[in-house]
């Protein structure tokens, strides 16, 4: 039971005060609250992403399709790869990296909780404003890579919201990276150095350095052609001296590291999962964090395989080939480590376990294909055609997306305090399983076949017909399988709601954030844990019997040990205040957004929002604030 | 479970101690992201000088530069940063006038700097190089109007604190927020030392001449 | 809150205090300033002269990377303070030069 007492502010408007109901969601600033607002916004958008999706492969079920014309397919391809990479994976791991990280490492919210808020807030605005393009004048429709310069050229307005759209998302992503990188960095628990980090963490922070390091490049081409668009420049024009292959270059410097982002969230999540479920440590716990480093620096190194047919010449070719063909070896070592952890374990096939060994299955499917990519001539082959479409639905979809089901499946009860129901999560598995094979895996043969890409259709004659029609229906099971999902969800949150005691840790658990009660007090813990080991809770719960060599139960009460930091207990726990300038500042970025299409007045009032906002925000409280 | 009261209250301390690393917050965080804009400023020259000389058209950097104009403006944004840290020695010593001085100072040196910089480019749009003319219009407003941007929120910052030492809303050890303001400024001038020496200094040959197109 | 009160003397030279407490005095801080001053002044004359490219250009990079540092060390205090910070920062710079490096050299820039 804990009592919070607020203390009033000096402001313009007086300070938000409550941390329940429908308006604390705007001024919320604890990063559960976040992780859960990013959370079910991304599902949202990962429904309308697979609705694209089933729209793609309707059209696609028969050679000359007539539901979607060209103009409205190249819409629809370009803002599913946009939403399910922007809109739905990385603020699904921003969801987990924003609940968890503080809760895993012991601390009571993030480095900057406002600027935590002000990311999600902009992320959301981002969203909305990309889709608002359906209705004002056409989405965009260059493709998810928008390559120039037909990018520049097209005369609707769809890759200016493009443009737009990703300059801010990018936005609430670079904030959020510098705030997740130095929570990991500065706000462990004592006792906890960096080798007692789980390796979630950890790859949360490699993510977080890359977010932070990458994102600026894309922004610098995204301004690039906004301008070319927009302002009569010619960063990406021909007919100027300008070289198109100057965006393929910003752009893939910044998309490859893009799809570490995209997967080692998953991977932070598998290396969780496994050692719970098979009752044993994660093996090679140095080798999975090392790994994960190495392939976060070596991602910086690759980008021109994406480019191997441009034209950059056999030298280039081959060092970029020779780059790739050293990042699989990381890879390789953290899957040999999973291997190793479920080897001789006590396993349990709970719905989390099983999509944590479908991602390492899937992903070793998708990394294979991957690999031959790598052998230039090969790629040739490869190439614009469906078979890098398939590698790339194997990775991200079979290992990330995956990976993050395993997440939910997981922590379900953490974040919410009820159990997904286990049958429903194995029949979601198993359904996925088939449907995403069956949709993705013929792809492999259509691409070798000749299929192009990013083309509405394809013409009888092909024979590419069959395989088409098997993919669809692949799809479609998808599609069934989240609906269970989503019956799930519903399911369980209509029965009442279990004791509290069974689901604080209802897995057995290794690490700290199951310390906690489920749901976590809004200050997570009441006295911060004194770290001593990896796995610290599971060592607070087992001790090894110096006879048997056996794991037997700890004393009691180890497991809320109290050798606690002082400063956490007793005597007031400070945390900061909702506050709704977060919000207010966020509302800046979408009309300025819109005012760079409609008007420059609707530029100055979105600067001057945005302004007003950030000042409000500073002068919180009234002696100038440390926190951002 | 503990009975616990939970205080809401504002921030951390300048130098908290209670970090794992010691290390303030917003300090490691302005290094992180001042790490992440040299990458933003890098793609912008990097598309300068890969378009240096490719123009197809007038007016060329020969024809235009002013040499002499810009290297004053140079010294002005370097005397700033110059200012910069004696505002912040002055913090560091609770001299509250001294501190106000140098803020005040390091504002308008950085102003004159957009000022000039703003001149400039009125200059240039008169003789005929438009954002849309060619190459080098593209990526020669590009990169300064984005560094000139730059220049711009920072002298937002510093006459901020500027007016907030007067309302008394600065702590009482000011020097922290000087410090941070102080760092983005400096790199608003090191990303300008880079720009001067690759845009303006290092010439451009202009086509027909030698090493043209 | 309390904060600790911090008088630093003012005319005594760099001194290494705790985690990098040591500051460079007003005097060293125009002492650098004019070293800044003259480097620049030097680029600018050299800019002039009429040596070829491949004197000049090293030159006038030499010159810029000196302001650079003398800059990131004493004004951004990166030569007296935790190396934790100029990690990130390092990152970002090698980061940049390495990469935007290899983009330009595959774009032939050098050979022109």
């Amino acid at each position: 039971m804990s009592t919070v007492t607020t203390a009033r502010r000096e402001g313009i408007l007086r300070r938000p005060t409550a941390t329940t109901g429908f308006w604390s969601w705007f001024t919320t600033i604890d990063h559960k609250k976040i992780g859960i607002l990013y959370g079910a916004t991304a599902l949202v958008f990962f429904i309308v992403g697979g609705l694209e999706a089933l729209l793609i492969r309707s059209q696609l079920a028969q050679p000359n399709g007539t539901l979607l014309n060209a103009d409205q397919y190249n819409q629809i391809f370009t803002m599913h790869g946009i939403t399910m990479i922007f809109l739905f994976v990385m603020p699904l791991s921003a969801a987990f990296f924003n609940y968890f990280i503080p809760l895993m490492i012991g601390a009571r919210d993030v480095a900057f909780p406002r600027l935590n808020a002000y990311s999600y807030w902009v992320f959301l605005l981002g969203g909305l404003f990309l889709y608002s393009s359906f209705f004002l004048g056409g989405a965009p429709n260059c493709g998810w890579f928008c390559y120039a310069p037909n990018s520049i050229f097209d005369p609707t307005v769809g890759p200016t919201f493009y443009a737009l759209g990703l300059i801010i998302t990018g936005i609430a992503s670079t904030a959020g990276a510098i705030n997740l990188a130095v929570t990991v960095i500065n706000m462990r628990a004592p006792g906890m150095s960096f080798f007692r980090v789980p390796v979630f963490v950890w790859m949360g922070l490699v993510v977080q350095l890359l977010l932070a390091f990458s994102l600026p490049i894309i922004t610098v081409a995204l301004f690039e052609l906004l301008f070319d668009r927009e302002f009569g420049t010619h960063f990406f024009d021909p007919t100027a001296g300008g070289d198109p292959i100057l965006w393929q270059h910003l752009f893939w410097l910044f998309g490859h590291p893009e799809v570490y982002i995209l997967v080692l969230p998953a991977f932070g999540i598998v290396s969780e999962i496994l050692p719970v479920f098979a009752r044993k440590p994660l093996f090679g716990y140095q080798f999975v964090v090392f790994s994960g480093i190495a392939i976060g620096f070596i991602g910086f190194g690759v980008w021109a395989h994406h480019m191997f047919a441009a034209g950059l010449g056999p030298v280039a070719n081959t060092a970029f080939g020779v780059s790739t063909a050293i990042i699989a070896i990381p890879t390789g070592v953290k899957i040999f480590n999973w291997m190793g952890t479920l080897y001789g374990g006590d396993l349990r096939f709970t719905s989390a376990m099983l999509f944590a060994i479908g991602t390492v299955t899937m992903f070793v499917i998708g990394g294979l294909s991957g690999v031959t990519h790598t052998i230039v001539p090969s790629d040739y082959q490869q190439t614009d055609t469906y078979y890098i479409v398939a590698h790339f639905h194997y990775v991200i979809f079979g290992g990330a997306v995956f990976g993050l089901f395993g997440g939910m499946y997981y922590w379900w009860p953490k974040v919410f305090g009820r159990m997904l129901s286990d049958r429903l999560g194995k029949l979601h598995f198993w359904l996925m399983l088939i449907g995403f094979n069956l949709a993705f895996g013929p792809m492999h043969i259509l691409g070798l076949q000749g299929m192009i890409r990013r083309t509405y259709t394809y013409p009888a004659s092909l024979g590419l017909t069959f395989w088409n029609e098997v993919a669809t229906v692949g799809a479609f099971l998808i599609a069934l399988s989240i609906l269970l999902f989503l019956v799930n969800v519903v399911v369980t949150h209509a029965k009442a709601r279990p004791e509290s005691a069974d689901v604080a840790d209802p897995w057995d658990a290794r690490t700290l954030e199951w310390m906690a009660t489920s749901p976590p007090p809004i200050h997570n813990f009441d006295e911060i844990p004194t770290v001593h080991a990896l796995d610290e809770f599971w060592h607070r719960k087992y001790v090894e019997d110096e006879r048997t060599g056996r794991l037997v139960p700890a004393q009691a009460g180890a497991a809320n040990g109290h050798d606690e930091d002082p400063h956490g207990g007793g005597h007031g726990i400070h945390l900061p205040s909702p506050s709704y300038w977060p919000f207010v500042a966020s509302l800046g970025m979408p009309l300025i957004a819109y005012g760079v299409l409609y008007s420059w007045w609707l530029v100055g009032l979105g600067a001057l929002v945005a302004l007003v906002g950030f000042y409000g925000w500073a002068l919180e409280p009234s002696v100038a604030s440390e926190d951002a | 479970m503990a009975d616990v009261a939970i205080e809401r209250g504002g921030g951390h301390g300048a130098d908290h101690p209670e970090t794992t690393t010691g290390l303030s917050h917003t300090k490691l965080a302005m290094w992180v992201f001042l790490g992440s804009e040299c990458m933003l400023f890098g793609a912008l020259i990097t598309t300068y000088v890969l378009y240096r000389g490719r123009s197809v058209a007038p007016p060329y950097p020969a024809d235009i530069f002013d040499i002499p104009y810009t290297s004053v403006s140079s010294f002005v944004l370097l005397a700033s940063s110059l200012t910069m840290v004696l505002a912040l020695s002055a913090a560091q010593q609770r001299d509250e006038g001294r501190m106000r001085l140098w803020l005040l100072t390091t504002a308008l040196l950085g102003m004159t700097f957009v000022g000039g910089q703003v001149y400039e480019f009125t200059a240039f749009y008169h003789e005929g190089l438009k954002l849309s003319t060619n190459l080098f219009g593209t990526t020669f407003y590009v990169l300064t109007g984005f560094h000139g941007v730059h220049v711009t929120v920072g002298v937002l910052m510093l006459l901020s604190l500027f007016g907030m030492s007067f309302a008394d809303r600065l702590p009482e050890d000011p020097s922290f927020p000087i410090e941070m303001v102080g760092l983005y400024w400096h790199f608003v001038d090191i990303v300008w030392i880079v720009i001067f020496t690759v845009v303006y200094l290092i010439p451009t040959p202009s086509p027909g001449g030698p090493g043209g197109p | 809150m309390a904060l600790e009160e911090r008088v630093e003397p003012v005319d005594i030279p760099v001194s290494a205090g705790a985690h990098g407490a040591g500051h460079p005095s007003p005097k060293e801080y125009v002492r650098i300033g004019v070293i800044l001053f003259v480097l620049t002044a030097l680029e600018i004359t050299a800019s002039y002269t009429h040596v070829s490219g491949s004197i000049l250009i090293p030159t006038l990079f030499v010159l810029a990377i000196v302001k650079f540092a003398l800059v990131v060390l004493w004004f951004m205090h990166l030569k007296f303070d935790d190396r934790r910070f100029a990690r990130f920062f390092v990152m970002g710079l090698a980061g940049a030069s390495i990469l935007y490096l290899i983009v330009l050299i595959s774009f032939r820039v050098f050979l022109r």
